[in-house]
């Protein structure tokens, strides 16, 4: 039977849904892409981190689009309304990105990005030059390996965790669905990887960023996707290639420690950075630094993109 | 042959039954761009018990994915699928096979009952430590496979021989055998050398290493 449901809360003060939608099919996979702001402004790309999608943008980008930007973004692979995949990379991002980009301008545009979208866009700055002018990357800059000196015994034993709980998941993933409730559980579940955002906030991202289904509400992003992980990659590899970048780069870093955030701090990044690099920390505030203070980020960003 | 289907993910994988019999079956891993052969290889025809063949994403019978997303995480699991299918499995990789033959000895240590690292497409990868950042171009959506996103990215995937040493830990400290790898590869980029400095990797041609492992309990 089906149950009924409080509608999620009304949008807070500030959100502004996009002002155009249109879909990038990449080789078959549908993204979904979200502009605001004028039609004929200069474009500006920007990312969503992971687990999040478009419009938790809905807040920061406006003030942007307010500017003057065409701000364009997009649902990344098996989040918020693109298609779900079944193969999922690092490079499958960067490349999403690309089409996002070549279906909206062939002229170079800044890239914005927040977290793992950052980072994302750090890879597309660095594999295709010639199509970035500027760089702003809001907790999306590489740290160091967490916990470098445990010992080699210790590092097994977590990696075979890893490896466990990774394939489990996987075979658990072939008919899994993500659990059904009601706008507020999704809220309080989303609220262990968001600690310091609103209730209300959160209850505005149900409504965006979940659909009702019959026997409740459920988050869009595809089940098979799960935090952590492992693999070859070492952060220290991302950190010696940023001082090659070859655009000004502004990099906002948050200073209190979160589940989803990098801990990357200013100390880490300084042999790393690049000649025109322009690093502010927030104080007293958490990964989600454009949803905390949109305003003082969106202030800074269109300050260096007028630089 | 017998194939049965199974679900990855969205992935819907074909593992080929290319010769019956009781006992511990013999999983076969390909190479990039490979598929499972439709008759046991001459070279393996010694094995006492039944061989078994996997054909990994995007590759042979298994699922075309769109868009690509490779990674050797994802082939880990589509060698997961097949154990968890078979029980018990030694297994044999060719070139990509022998990378995803080394994950999953490490991550199912008591599953695989010895892995044999081949010559093969694709047993280098894209080297040890990253190249340059570059986006694959990949031009049009193929009909069949290989997908040609398949042979772009996992030529591009990157080997560390610290991370495949941690593998040979894994396999060492739990699976219980003396040798849970046996390399027969003549090529040997660095992560193959390096995991033959390791205690449980030897080198030994492909007759013996599958003689012992079919007598190993």
């Amino acid at each position: 039977m089906r149950r009924v449901h409080e509608p999620p809360s009304a949008p807070s003060a500030g959100v502004r849904a996009p002002d155009r939608r249109r879909s990038v099919s990449f080789h078959g996979l549908r993204l979904a892409v979200y502009e605001w702001g004028p039609a004929d402004g200069p474009p500006l790309l920007l990312a969503h981190g992971g687990f999040d999608f478009a419009r938790t943008f809905d807040v920061f980008a406006p003030l942007l689009a307010d500017a003057g930007w065409r701000v364009v973004s997009w649902d990344q692979r098996g989040h918020g309304d693109s298609d779900h995949a079944a193969l999922y990379s690092w490079d499958a991002d960067a490349r999403d990105a690309l089409a996002v980009l070549d279906a909206t301008t062939r002229e170079p545009v800044p890239f914005v990005g927040h977290s793992k979208g950052g980072a994302i866009l750090i890879h597309l700055a660095q594999a295709c030059p010639h199509r970035v002018t500027r760089l702003v990357s809001i907790d999306g800059l590489p740290s160091r390996r967490p916990a470098p000196d445990i010992a080699d015994h210790e590092r097994t034993r977590l990696l075979a965790d890893e490896l466990s709980g990774w394939l489990a998941h996987r075979r658990r993933a072939a008919g899994h669905v993500r659990k059904p409730g009601t706008p507020e559980e999704l809220a309080a579940r989303r609220g262990r990887m968001n600690p310091r955002l609103s209730r209300e906030w959160l209850r505005y991202l149900v409504s965006v960023g979940a659909r009702e289904d019959r026997d409740g509400w459920r988050w869009k992003i595809d089940p098979a996707l799960r935090p952590g992980g492992f693999g070859p990659w070492r952060p220290e590899w991302t950190l010696a290639r940023l001082p090659g970048l070859s655009v000004p780069l502004l990099g906002l870093l948050a200073s209190v420690s979160e589940p989803m955030g990098w801990d990357t701090t200013e100390e880490i990044l300084q042999p790393f950075l690049p000649p025109e690099t322009r690093i502010v920390t927030f104080p007293e505030t958490g990964h989600f630094i454009h949803i905390e203070r949109p305003r003082e980020v969106a202030a800074l960003v269109l300050e260096f993109l007028a630089c | 042959m017998l194939t049965k289907r199974l679900r990855h993910c969205r992935v819907e994988l074909a593992l080929h039954r290319l010769r019956e019999g009781g006992g511990r079956a013999l999983l076969l891993l390909h190479g990039l761009g490979e598929r499972a052969p439709a008759r046991p290889p001459a070279q393996v025809e010694a094995w006492p018990g039944p061989i078994w063949a996997l054909d990994f994403t995007g590759h042979g019978g298994s699922t075309l994915p769109r868009g690509g997303g490779y990674t050797c995480e994802a082939l880990m699991g589509d060698a997961d699928a097949a154990l968890a299918e078979l029980g018990e499995a030694t297994l044999v990789g060719r070139g990509l096979g022998a990378w995803i033959a080394l994950l999953a000895a490490g991550a199912r240590p008591r599953a695989v009952r010895g892995a044999i690292l081949a010559d093969g497409p694709g047993l280098a990868g894209g080297g040890p430590r990253p190249t340059s950042p570059m986006i694959p171009f990949v031009e049009a959506d193929a009909a069949t496979p290989p997908d040609p996103f398949a042979l772009a990215e996992l030529s591009r995937d990157v080997r560390p021989p610290e991370y495949a040493c941690a593998f040979v830990r894994l396999a060492n400290e739990r699976s219980g055998l003396a040798r849970p790898f046996t390399v027969c590869a003549v090529e040997r980029p660095e992560w193959l050398r390096a995991i033959l400095d390791e205690p449980g990797v030897e080198g030994a041609a492909l007759p013996a290493a599958l003689a012992a492992y079919a007598a190993a309990s």
